[in-house]
């Protein structure tokens, strides 16, 4: 059992020896162009059944949400301008965080979610039994229930193609580089140096959200640049890992537990009546 | 469209769990307040109390085994469960100990056949039905309380918030409505024998219901934005009802402790309130998960107490 929050490396810190360096994916929605090619290259290369022909009357978004058919999400967002009939046009492709401190990993009963070792969180499809723990763990509500199926499902960072050095179908069918996929530590510098180009172009608005090992999960795998507050984008502006709590819990359920044991002594130590 | 979300809709995801869970959290609780009932009467010598306590845990854990099972995505899987055993999922934790807990109840509950058995069987049914009872009461605290760390480990808003009072909700509604299936049993009991051994479940019940109230009462009123879940709609009405039942169930249990009618009647209303009052809880979380402003605006207000936090250039450089 690894540390259950701040910052830190969390391979090693799941148990892996000699873990290669941490893989994830820096999304630049300044650049995005909400073509979806990530939404249909992710269906197409992991299998995932399709979730029904949906128009859901929001802007170009027929998705809706990340659910477990729909491993990426691209959101639209029109916002109107004052003086000017066209809006301005906010798209983002959002996936799963890959959370250093992940509570989905955390609260699975059975195994099934694990640390890979490029640091990323997977689902065991043979193990998971369908509990929902993950569900309602998951600071940003990324993973759910497959309803015909039963058992959990989310993004894997293409473990099966990074694994062989390949490129998560994702970034790889990304045409405008919004989605790229390395090594964290190298996605962060540049992420970086794209957010102090974009202040200098005078985009003051853009931000970075996930990027920052400091926060409430450890920092996120998948990290976004923004160009708005993250609840717009539907995000969380301050997600912290439930599990931080968690011996805090323990500690007041013991408590509890022994005013339930001095309740039944008291109960029966009196009196015949 | 809300500007606190994206078109309005939620940012975490309510749990899939169907109502088994809700009906979980009140038969896992009324197995841990029997068995405790039970050990204590076998302890001080109340046959009543102890065979209804032991009997009514058997059954409760029967009930908790289906619910739990029958939740699952994938029910034939059950048995995955057992694979780990994880401090940091306290899903994982109550596997371990409702299963150490379903041995011992079913070894006291098993026990109470010993009348039945010939003669020189009956010592040794009797003491593995007292070793058995004794070590479900002891982990019966255990089962009783690890279910609110099991919802309030999640990004659930008003569940996680509720993680300091919670377990003593859940804690006080065990014993009530343990002391209640004591009070049905003693009312049952032919010749009211059963009336003269029940001043423990009545005094179980009082404090079973302060613990409860008090929880609930924090629950509902200390969590700011978060205790809004907990009175508005169903888990409003439901944890209302409760209270009442609650007090309903405490007052007949002492006022009518002369009558076999009052004691059934009041330990059923401590049944029902400690089964709405979970289902309360339950739909709470529920309502809080699927609006986002209780997932945005605490975090909001969290980001606002830390104005120097690192959130990436929208700040004034």
């Amino acid at each position: 059992m690894g540390s259950l929050y701040g910052p830190l490396d969390p391979a090693p810190d799941a148990g892996w020896v000699d873990a290669p360096p941490r893989m994830g994916f820096f999304t630049d929605t300044s650049v995005c162009i909400g073509c979806k090619a990530c939404e249909v290259a992710c269906k197409e290369w992991n299998n995932v059944p399709a979730d029904g022909f949906n128009l859901l009357g929001q802007s170009y978004d027929n998705t809706g949400r990340l659910d477990a058919n729909s491993w990426r999400h691209v959101a639209f967002i029109e916002q109107p301008v004052a003086g000017s009939d066209d809006p301005r046009w906010l798209m983002m492709s959002n996936v799963c965080k890959h959370c250093t401190h992940a509570a989905c990993l955390d609260v699975c009963p059975t195994g099934s979610l694990f640390r890979t070792e490029f640091g990323t969180v997977v689902v065991q499809e043979d193990i998971c039994n369908g509990c929902g723990y993950c569900i309602p763990a998951c600071p940003y509500g990324v993973i759910d229930q497959r309803k015909d199926d039963g058992r959990a499902w989310k993004c894997t960072l293409c473990y099966d193609r990074i694994g062989d050095g390949m490129t998560p179908a994702c970034a790889k069918a990304c045409p405008t580089e919004s989605i790229q996929y390395g090594e964290l530590s190298e996605l962060r510098e540049r992420a970086a140096a794209r957010l102090s180009a974009l202040h200098d172009a005078g985009t003051a608005e853009a931000r970075l959200y996930g990027h920052d090992p400091s926060d409430g999960v450890g920092g996120d795998g998948a990290f976004f640049l923004l160009l708005d507050e993250p609840e717009v984008y539907g995000l969380p502006p301050d997600p912290v890992v439930t599990t931080r709590d968690l011996p805090a819990m323990w500690k007041r359920a013991g408590i509890a537990a022994l005013a339930m044991v001095a309740g039944a002594v008291v109960a029966f130590a009196g009196r015949r009546s | 469209m809300s500007a606190n979300s994206y078109y309005g809709r939620p940012i975490v995801k309510a749990p899939v769990w169907k109502h088994d869970i809700a009906a979980y959290l009140f038969t896992g609780g009324l197995a841990a307040g029997s068995a405790l009932l039970a050990a204590g009467a076998d302890a001080t010598g109340r046959p009543v109390l102890r065979r209804t306590g032991r009997l009514t845990a058997l059954a409760a854990l029967g009930a908790s085994t289906y619910f739990l099972v029958n939740d699952l995505g994938r029910p034939k899987r059950f048995h995955h469960m057992l694979r780990v055993a994880k401090p940091t999922s306290p899903m994982s934790m109550g596997t371990w100990i409702l299963s150490a807990f379903g041995g011992a109840a079913g070894l006291a509950a098993a026990a109470e056949v010993a009348p039945m058995l010939p003669r020189p069987l009956r010592g040794p049914a009797r003491v593995a039905g007292r070793a058995g009872g004794a070590a479900a009461g002891a982990i019966a605290p255990a089962l009783a309380t690890y279910t609110a760390v099991l919802l309030a480990d999640t990004a659930t808003p008003s569940w996680h918030e509720a993680h300091r009072d919670l377990p003593f909700v859940f804690a006080g509604s065990a014993l009530a409505s343990g002391a209640g299936a004591g009070l049905i049993g003693a009312g049952l009991a032919p010749g009211g024998a059963g009336l003269r051994e029940a001043g423990p479940a009545r005094r179980l019940a009082t404090v079973g219901a302060a613990l409860e109230l008090y929880g609930a009462h924090r629950i509902e009123t200390d969590l700011g934005l978060l205790s809004e879940p907990y009175r508005a709609g169903r888990a409003g009405r439901l944890l209302r009802t409760g209270r009442l039942l609650t007090a309903v169930g405490v007052a007949g249990a002492w006022l009518g402790r002369r009558s076999r009618i009052a004691s059934v009647a009041s330990g059923v209303a401590l049944l029902v309130a400690s089964l709405v009052t979970r289902f309360g809880i339950f739909e709470g979380g529920v309502a809080s998960a699927n609006d986002p402003k209780y997932t945005v605006e605490p975090q909001r207000a969290r980001l606002a107490d830390a104005p120097f936090r690192d959130v990436g250039g929208s700040l004034p450089l």
